[in-house]
C-alpha cells in the first residue's frame, strides 16, 4: 500500500521534472560529453573528417605559449578583482547597514550597473577610460595629474578592466553582504559591549567571523565568473595591447571561432573547466578549515 | 549624550562617501543619456557642454529605422526571445522545483546536485557542442535558436526550490487529504504563494536573456535575426569610435526595459538574491 503510493509519488515527480531535466540533459549534459570527445580529435568546424589524436590537443594546449598567457592573464584577472570586489562589497554594506537614511535608494542605484548591458556598459566604459577627453582623465587634469590612456596601455589595460569589473559587479555582492551583517543577532554585539570592546573589535570578532559562509558563497560564484570573463575583452581591447587583456574566455572564442580549431578548442576549454574546478574545491575546504577555526576561536 | 557630536560626524561622513559612490557609479549612465541628445557625429562634448542646447531627438528615429543596422527590428526580436524564454523557462523550471522541494523519490539529491553543478561549471565548455546541436537541428540564424537553449535553467530550478521548501508542507498535505492532486496543488497552492519568487526569477531571466551575448552572436548571422545585444556591439563596430551620439543612443534603447523592469520588480530582489545564496 504505502510502496504502491511511493511508486505514484516518484512517476509524479519524474513527470513535473521530465521537461526540465530533459532540457538539462539535452542543453547541458550531453554537450559537455560531446565536448569531452571533441576535445580528442583535431578538426576544423567547416570540415568533415575528424582526425583522432589522444591526448595531443592536451599536449598542444599545454606546450602554447599563447594560452599560457591567456591563463595568466585570467589568473591576474581573478587576483585582483574578486578580492577587490569583496572588500568594496562589504565597505559598502557596512555603511548601507547603519541607521542611513535613503538606503533603498543608494542600494538601487549601486546595484544598477549589475542588471545592465554588457556591451553598453563596455562602451561607456570605453569612454570613462577614454584619453584626453575620457572621464578619469578630465577629472584627474583638475588634480594636475598627466593624461593617461588605460585601454592602449600594456601596463594599464587589465587594470582598467579590474577596476571596472569592481564597481559594475557590486550589486549582488553589497546585496548578500548586507543581508549577511543585518542577520547577526544584536545579543552578540551587546554582550561584546559589555565585556568592553571597541566597535572595530567587535567588527573584527564578531561581524566578520559570522560573514564566513556569505564570504564563501561570494567567493566561489565570482572566481568561476571572472576566469570566464568575455564581453568586456571582446568589446574594449580585443585582447590587446600585445595580449596583456588576452584571457582565457577571449583565447577560447578566438580559438574556436576565428581559428576554428575546434578540437584543440575544446581540449583548452576542459583545462580551465579543471582548473575551475580545483579551485572551487580548494576554496570550499579552505573556508570551511575558517570557519571551524572562528567558532573554536 | 557625550558622543552625540561623533555620531552626528559619523552619519555625514557616511553620507559623503555613499554619495560619491553614487555619482561616480551614475555618472557614466547620465553621460550615455546626455551624448545620446548631440547631433550625430559630433565629437565628444567638453564636460562645460555636456547638456546639449538643443536636444537631438530625431537620433532615436535615425537608430531605430536605419535601414541598414534596424535597432527597431533587433528590439522586436530581443522581445519575442525574452518574453518566450522567461515564460518557458517559469513553467519548466516552476515544475522541476515542485519535484525536488515538495515529493519524496529516489535520486533526488542526485537530480539536484545534476542541475547545482551543470549550473557551476558548465559554462565556456558547452559554447562548441551547443552550437553544433542547434546547426545539426538545422536552426541557426532562427528564433528557435535564440529560445529553445534558454527555456531551462538550472539557477532558476534552485532558486524557486528554495522559495517552494519553505512553503509549509501542511498546506500540501491539507489539499492531499481533499482529494486534490499534485497538478492541482502546485497550480493552486504553490505557484500563487510563490507569486514573489516567481517574479524573481523571472526578472533575472529577462535581465540575463536580454543582455546575452556570446550565444546569440554564434547562432545568428543575418542583420534581421540579430538580438539587441549582439545589434549594439555591431552598430559600435560598424562606427568605430566615430559616431558618439549614436551609439549612445541605441545603448539608452537597450537600457530602457533593463531599467523599467529592475524598477518594477526590485523590491523582491533582496529576497531572491539571498535565496540564490541557498539562505
Amino acid at each position: 500500500m504505502s510502496s504502491a503510493a511511493a511508486r505514484k509519488e516518484a512517476r509524479t515527480a519524474w513527470l513535473f521534472l521530465a521537461p526540465a531535466f530533459v532540457h538539462l540533459i539535452c542543453f547541458a549534459l550531453l554537450p559537455i560529453a560531446v565536448a569531452f570527445g571533441i576535445s580528442f580529435f583535431r578538426w576544423k568546424l567547416y570540415r568533415p573528417n575528424p582526425e583522432f589524436v589522444g591526448f595531443g590537443n592536451y599536449f598542444s594546449a599545454l606546450s602554447d605559449p599563447t594560452f599560457g598567457n591567456a591563463m595568466w592573464n585570467s589568473a591576474r584577472f581573478a587576483l585582483v578583482s574578486v578580492p577587490a570586489g569583496m572588500i568594496v562589497a562589504i565597505g559598502v554594506a557596512i555603511l548601507l547597514a547603519g541607521k542611513i537614511r535613503g538606503s533603498a535608494i543608494y542600494r538601487t542605484l549601486y546595484y544598477l550597473p549589475s542588471i545592465s548591458s554588457g556591451v553598453a556598459l563596455a562602451m561607456i566604459w570605453i569612454y570613462v577610460f577614454l584619453p584626453e577627453t575620457g572621464l578619469i582623465n578630465t577629472a584627474s587634469k583638475l588634480f594636475g595629474i598627466p593624461d593617461t590612456d588605460f585601454l592602449g596601455k600594456k601596463e594599464w589595460a587589465m587594470w582598467a578592466l579590474c577596476f571596472m569589473s569592481v564597481w559594475t559587479g557590486l550589486g549582488p555582492k553589497m546585496l548578500l553582504y548586507l543581508a549577511g551583517i543585518l542577520g547577526v543577532p544584536p545579543s552578540l554585539y551587546e554582550a561584546a559591549m559589555l565585556d568592553g570592546a571597541t566597535g572595530w573589535q567587535a567588527f573584527r570578532s564578531i561581524t566578520l567571523p559570522m560573514l564566513v559562509p556569505t564570504s564563501l558563497f561570494v567567493l566561489v560564484t565570482s572566481t568561476i565568473g571572472s576566469l570566464q570573463v568575455f564581453t568586456p575583452v571582446y568589446m574594449m581591447t580585443k585582447g590587446g595591447p600585445e595580449g596583456s587583456t588576452e584571457v582565457v574566455g577571449y583565447h577560447l572564442y578566438n580559438e574556436a571561432w576565428i581559428q576554428f580549431n575546434t578540437g584543440l578548442a575544446s581540449a583548452k576549454s576542459f583545462l580551465l573547466l579543471l582548473v575551475i574546478v580545483v579551485i572551487s574545491v580548494f576554496q570550499f575546504r579552505l573556508m570551511k578549515s575558517g570557519m571551524e577555526g572562528a567558532r573554536e576561536g | 549624550m557625550r558622543d552625540k557630536p561623533l555620531e552626528i560626524l559619523k552619519g555625514t561622513l557616511a553620507h559623503m562617501a555613499l554619495i560619491g559612490l553614487a555619482i561616480a557609479l551614475m555618472a557614466p549612465f547620465v553621460w550615455m543619456v546626455l551624448v545620446s541628445l548631440h547631433p550625430s557625429r559630433s565629437p565628444i562634448p567638453d564636460i562645460g557642454k555636456l547638456v546639449p542646447s538643443q536636444p537631438e531627438w530625431d537620433n532615436y528615429r535615425k537608430v531605430l529605422f536605419n535601414p541598414a543596422m534596424p535597432v527597431a527590428r533587433f528590439f522586436w526580436n530581443s522581445l519575442i526571445v525574452a518574453i518566450a524564454v522567461v515564460l518557458g523557462q517559469l513553467f519548466t523550471a516552476s515544475m522541476a522545483a515542485y519535484a525536488l522541494a515538495r515529493l519524496n523519490f529516489k535520486g533526488r539529491e542526485t537530480v539536484f546536485s545534476l542541475f547545482v553543478g551543470s549550473m557551476m561549471f558548465a559554462g565556456l565548455v558547452l559554447q562548441i557542442p551547443v552550437y553544433l546541436l542547434i546547426r545539426s537541428f538545422g536552426w541557426l540564424d532562427s528564433y528557435a535558436a535564440l529560445i529553445v537553449p534558454g527555456i531551462g535553467s538550472a539557477f532558476s530550478v534552485f532558486l524557486l526550490r528554495q522559495f517552494f521548501l519553505s512553503i509549509p508542507m501542511e498546506l500540501s498535505e491539507a489539499a492531499r487529504l481533499d482529494g486534490a492532486t499534485d497538478f492541482q496543488i502546485y497550480s493552486r497552492i504553490i505557484l500563487p504563494l510563490g507569486k514573489a519568487s516567481l517574479a524573481t526569477a523571472g526578472a533575472f531571466t529577462f535581465f540575463g536573456t536580454w543582455t546575452d551575448f556570446f550565444g546569440p552572436m554564434l547562432v545568428t548571422n543575418s542583420t534581421e535575426m540579430r538580438t539587441l545585444e549582439v545589434g549594439l556591439s555591431v552598430y559600435k563596430n560598424s562606427y568605430g569610435g566615430t559616431n558618439w551620439p549614436l551609439q549612445m543612443t541605441a545603448a539608452v534603447v537597450v537600457m530602457i526595459p533593463l531599467v523599467a523592469v529592475f524598477l518594477a520588480l526590485q523590491r523582491y530582489f533582496v529576497r531572491g538574491v539571498l535565496l540564490g545564496a541557498g539562505k
